[in-house]
């Protein structure tokens, strides 16, 4: 069977005018917000359960047990909506901020509805200047057709949209940090327990949302949680969109139904690994994942499946690798990613991702003795599940995964002097 | 009254009258004032081109909080320049996706063009260069660049070429894609 795609969370891409109010009304935006403030917060919640719905920012936890975490009748409660998206390998999130703006701020409002929250904040990551400029002139439409505000469409229900800008932090994504910054104060993430759904921002209960998880639900309260469900396989509901960059053709997103859809699929919707090469290992999920080689081709895109075989979907990312790809180069890479966004506040990331990046960056120049490989080992062992946060973990997984399935490349580089890799493909070139 | 403790007021303030007003508004649309550290300083920058000591101050000033509080946070974000950069910030996306589809000679042909290393600023001050920014969100059209505020995808050396004509040309930051 050819690959796919299913387009539900994204069926008005590209339809006219869609990024403003009058298009977006044009084809039934807003419909769903109108028929969410009918019905109790209680029934909506009931419909994002059934429909499956798990975050699509990374953890995939179910939405509607995440927001049956705030506590009776506690007020004011808030909602924020993490557009902080930052994984290495992960754009979608930018396209539905600039392809379907209303479509976000109607699903945050649906949300709002359902969790009774004052306030819905929509924190997008500094580097998405233009995007959040567009979603500054979507709330100003929003307020003007009285979607957002008091009384949110002729309701007694009211709820301010605040849009706000990040300033260059990868940790703000982690949602403590997120409030923290929100805050006014540095992006460091914060002890849990108590959890924000019971104390968040400003201390009062709070919901962290990924743009993906909102922009699903106006679908879902127009044609209801169990067709929801149905698009996808009852371990993995839903559709959701991917982002394949990298050796491929046609580096882009793709939209398909999870648990039906396996890796090779969705490479061939970006048109295949490039012509003339062979495709030597992939990360799914974003930076933080671990790697998985062409046996792993006819997986499903499935959670469980995934994984099983020792990796995660994570944030919806595959970042394809041919053959010419050096597997140390690589990993030098995130692991100097991870220690530029090491948010400092404790000693086993901030320590251990500087000296993880001094290592790796000898080992690609060719100039690391094989001891240093065991020092990379021991290094990696000290962080893992020793950090404050998953920032920590996440900076080990990719290179100890690439060490374990590459460990002749990494060896090679021991004492060559220069990158075998990529001295081998200088010479064949 | 006791004098306010901090630096010393500056005789004429950096902020304008504009920035202010954006820093108010920005205050009244959250539950505390403090929430609005990150849009006050996206204001001052905005108006001065970086933030400088005098400049966080009179930031602390309008949202009712210490000059060391805002300097905390302000030092913690990528974003905001202690110290001016040239007039268009050039930053190279040299992450994964990027990097596998031709960052690093991307990098090394605006080295060449412009005369200076990476985090180097050119002699006229037209140009700052960077290559650690984090993941620009573009890897689906890499390799990319973000020059100053915008982003610009499926970066060749042509095309680059062509963007440099264009920004020694603009006075300041803007590099919108066309």
């Amino acid at each position: 069977m050819a690959a796919e795609e299913l387009r539900i969370l994204t069926r008005h891409l590209g339809a006219p005018g869609v990024t403003g109010l009058p298009g977006y009304e044009a084809v039934g935006g807003y419909r769903s917000l109108r028929r969410a403030l009918g019905m109790t917060p209680e029934a909506i919640t009931a419909e994002v359960k059934a429909s499956g719905l798990r975050g699509r920012g990374g953890a995939a936890f179910p939405t509607a047990t995440k927001w049956g975490f705030l506590p009776q009748d506690v007020f004011p409660r808030y909602l924020c909506v993490n557009a902080d998206e930052s994984e290495p390998g992960c754009f979608k999130d930018r396209v539905l901020l600039e392809e379907l703006p209303h479509q976000l701020l109607e699903g945050t409002l649906i949300a709002a509805v359902a969790l009774q929250a004052s306030h819905a904040f929509l924190y997008v990551r500094g580097e998405y200047r233009a995007p959040r400029e567009l979603l500054d002139r979507c709330v100003a439409e929003a307020y003007r057709a009285g979607y957002a505000g008091q009384g949110v469409a002729g309701s007694r229900f009211g709820c301010e949209l605040v849009v706000h800008g990040g300033a260059g932090a990868y940790i703000c994504g982690e949602e403590t940090a997120l409030l923290d910054s929100l805050e006014g104060l540095r992006g460091q993430p914060r002890l849990k327990p108590p959890f924000p759904a019971v104390r968040g921002l400003y201390g009062q209960p709070t919901v962290v949302n990924n743009v993906e998880t909102l922009s699903n639900l106006p679908y879902i309260i127009e044609h209801g949680g169990a067709a929801y469900a149905a698009l996808g396989t009852e371990a993995s509901p839903g559709t959701r969109l991917f982002c394949v960059s990298g050796h491929v053709e046609r580096p882009g997103t793709f939209e398909v139904p999870m648990g039906h859809t396996t890796f090779r699929d969705l490479i061939a919707l970006a048109g295949g690994v490039r012509t003339g090469h062979v495709l030597k290992a992939m990360q799914p999920g974003g930076g933080s994942m671990q790697v998985l080689g062409p046996e792993h081709l006819d997986l499903a895109l499935d959670f469980k499946a995934v994984a099983d075989a020792g990796s995660s979907l994570g944030a919806g990312a595959l970042v394809v690798m041919d053959e010419t790809t050096c597997m140390v180069d690589v990993s030098m890479r995130l692991v100097d990613f991870y220690h530029h966004e090491s948010c400092g506040k404790c000693v086993p990331c901030r320590e251990g991702t500087y000296f993880e990046s001094r290592l790796m960056h000898r080992l690609e120049a060719g100039l690391a003795s094989a001891d240093e490989l065991l020092t990379l080992a021991d290094i990696c062992e000290h962080m893992e599940g020793r950090c404050f946060c998953p920032l920590g973990d996440t900076a080990t997984w990719f290179v100890m995964s690439a060490y374990r399935r590459f460990a002749d490349e990494f060896r090679a580089h021991c004492g060559a002097g220069c990158c075998p890799v990529r001295a081998a493909a200088e010479a064949a070139a | 009254m006791a004098e306010a403790a901090g630096p010393p007021a500056a005789a004429t303030p950096l902020l304008s009258a504009a920035t202010r007003e954006r820093i108010r508004t920005a205050c009244a649309r959250y539950p505390a004032a403090r929430s609005a550290a990150l849009p006050a300083l996206w204001a001052a920058q905005d108006q001065l081109g970086h933030v400088p000591p005098e400049a966080m101050a009179e930031v602390a000033a309008e949202l009712g909080i210490g000059a060391a509080e805002v300097e905390a946070v302000a030092t913690f974000y990528a974003m905001y320049f202690r110290r001016p950069p040239g007039r268009h910030f050039i930053q190279v996306c040299t992450n994964v996706s990027c990097a596998l589809r031709g960052a690093e000679g991307l990098l090394r042909h605006l080295e060449e063009r412009l005369g200076i290393p990476d985090g180097g600023t050119t002699l006229d001050g037209a140009f700052t260069l960077e290559s650690t920014v984090e993941c620009l969100g573009a890897c689906g059209g890499a390799p990319a660049l973000q020059v100053d505020r915008y982003s610009h995808e499926d970066c060749t050396p042509d095309r680059v070429d062509r963007l440099l004509e264009r920004l020694r040309a603009e006075p300041g930051p803007t590099g919108a894609p066309r």
